[in-house]
């Protein structure tokens, strides 16, 4: 139920807070972008048809470094 | 695009949590959890290292009420055309589930989001639509967003949702199993931020780590937990930081604040959970299936509406026992013909275990 899909927003309609969003292997679909702030090119989740958070795309590209300095300190 | 499945890193976490020489037991309130701890094994792999991980009321399908499947039941039966998520669709009731009289001829329609039964309501004004709004703080905004909208007054919804903390929060005070600490779901918090589960660890010095998706996401998860528990601290720490801020989605929270108001609601399995539950305030009151269709439901009550016979389904909701240990798993109660929700719902204990488990 709260199953939330990455996507990637490819195009952003104001006017209908509607955004189409690519979600990797051809699949694109509309979605809703009510409940956030977006623009095209930002990766969003998306869940029963409505983005409902941004991603950090730094953030998810340190993840693993984070992870492993995080384990790092914990070896010490 | 991004996925968080290096096995020398897994390696590296997993060491980490058996060097550590613990025995410990875990909750969850995901499904989506569920699904990456044995879809991966990594449920097999943290017990070796002594951590037990449950699911526990973490599936919105499953902790739906007897009477609340009655409720949309008597509706469709009525001659509204009932529209809701896939899964709810299979839930059994006392006499069938909405996909059974469906068969019958009743209309009962399968939507991807809410915005679908809005167009079905907009387009075929003929028509009553009853959408049977399911789900945690995740779902409950996209609700929100569609009343907000005024739609047309052949819509209503039957609200189900309910909230993640109070739900914790019974686990811990109801005080039948001993937990460790908590994995928080990541979806929820999206929307509700780290705030709201601060008070646990505060009144309860209960860790919680709230965690993605991932395969490593969990491990990591699971390795801050026991870290905590290690260094004698218990606060509500945050793996997910790329998709979950502090203050999570205020623009959501605001929304759904303005549409809907906590009250007191049952659980399956759970006895009333106070203000774990939303109904809609008084502006939005007209778009209420229990007000609009008050007449037609007050044959309904708690008492009249059971449990299934056998099923377990409150005790696993509630981590009492695994899905295995029900006398009913696999047996009378299987994905084709299920007893209870957790066989059904594609975030249901039972059915995750059932569909990765060697039989």
């Amino acid at each position: 139920m709260c199953l939330a899909i990455p996507g990637k927003i490819i195009e952003l309609d104001d006017t209908t807070q509607s955004a189409t969003v690519d979600y990797g292997s051809g699949t694109k679909r509309k979605a809703n972008v009510s409940l956030v702030e977006v623009k095209k090119g930002d990766y969003v989740l998306v869940h029963a048809g409505f983005a409902i958070q941004v991603l950090d795309e730094k953030e998810a590209q340190e993840t693993l470094a984070l992870f492993r300095e995080m384990l790092s300190q914990g070896e010490r | 695009m991004f996925s968080l499945r290096d096995k020398r890193l897994a390696d590296d976490i997993i060491s980490q949590i058996a060097k550590a020489r613990v025995r410990l037991r875990f909750m969850h309130v995901c499904g989506t959890h569920q699904d990456t701890l044995v879809k991966h094994g990594l449920d097999c792999l943290l017990r070796r290292c002594g951590v037990e991980i449950g699911q526990g009321p973490g599936c919105p399908v499953c902790v739906t009420t007897p009477k609340e499947i009655e409720e949309i039941l008597l509706l469709a039966k009525q001659g509204k055309t009932v529209a809701t998520f896939g899964d709810m669709t299979r839930v059994p009731g006392v006499s069938s589930s909405l996909q059974q009289i469906k068969a019958e001829g009743c209309d009962v329609r399968t939507v991807y989001s809410i915005e679908d039964a809005l167009v079905l309501a907009e387009k075929q004004k003929e028509l009553e639509v009853v959408f049977m709004a399911v789900g945690f703080e995740t779902t409950a905004p996209t609700t929100a967003s569609v009343l907000v909208r005024e739609p047309p007054m052949n819509f209503s919804v039957l609200c189900c949702h309910r909230l993640i903390p109070p739900a914790l929060q019974a686990i811990l005070r109801m005080g039948e199993i001993h937990l460790d600490g908590f994995i928080e779901p990541g979806h929820v918090s999206t929307i509700i931020g780290t705030t709201p589960y601060e008070f646990i660890s505060k009144e309860y010095h209960v860790p919680q780590v709230i965690a993605g998706f991932e395969p490593l996401d969990l491990l990591m998860g699971v390795w801050m937990l026991v870290r905590q528990i290690q260094q004698g601290v218990t606060e509500v720490e945050n793996e997910y930081v790329r998709a979950v801020k502090p203050e999570g989605n205020v623009k959501a929270q605001q929304l759904l604040m303005h549409v809907f108001e906590p009250v007191d609601v049952r659980w399956r399995g759970f006895p009333v959970i106070p203000l774990s539950g939303l109904q809609l305030r008084g502006n939005y009151a007209i778009y209420d299936a229990r007000r609009k269709y008050e007449d037609e439901l007050q044959i309904l009550t708690d008492e009249d509406v059971a449990e299934p016979t056998g099923c377990l389904c409150g005790e696993v909701l509630r981590g009492l026992i695994s899905s295995k240990q029900c006398p009913l798993f696999g047996r009378q109660c299987t994905p084709e013909n299920p007893v209870g929700p957790c066989m059904v719902s594609s975030e249901g204990s039972c059915h995750i275990e059932y569909l990765y488990s060697k039989k």
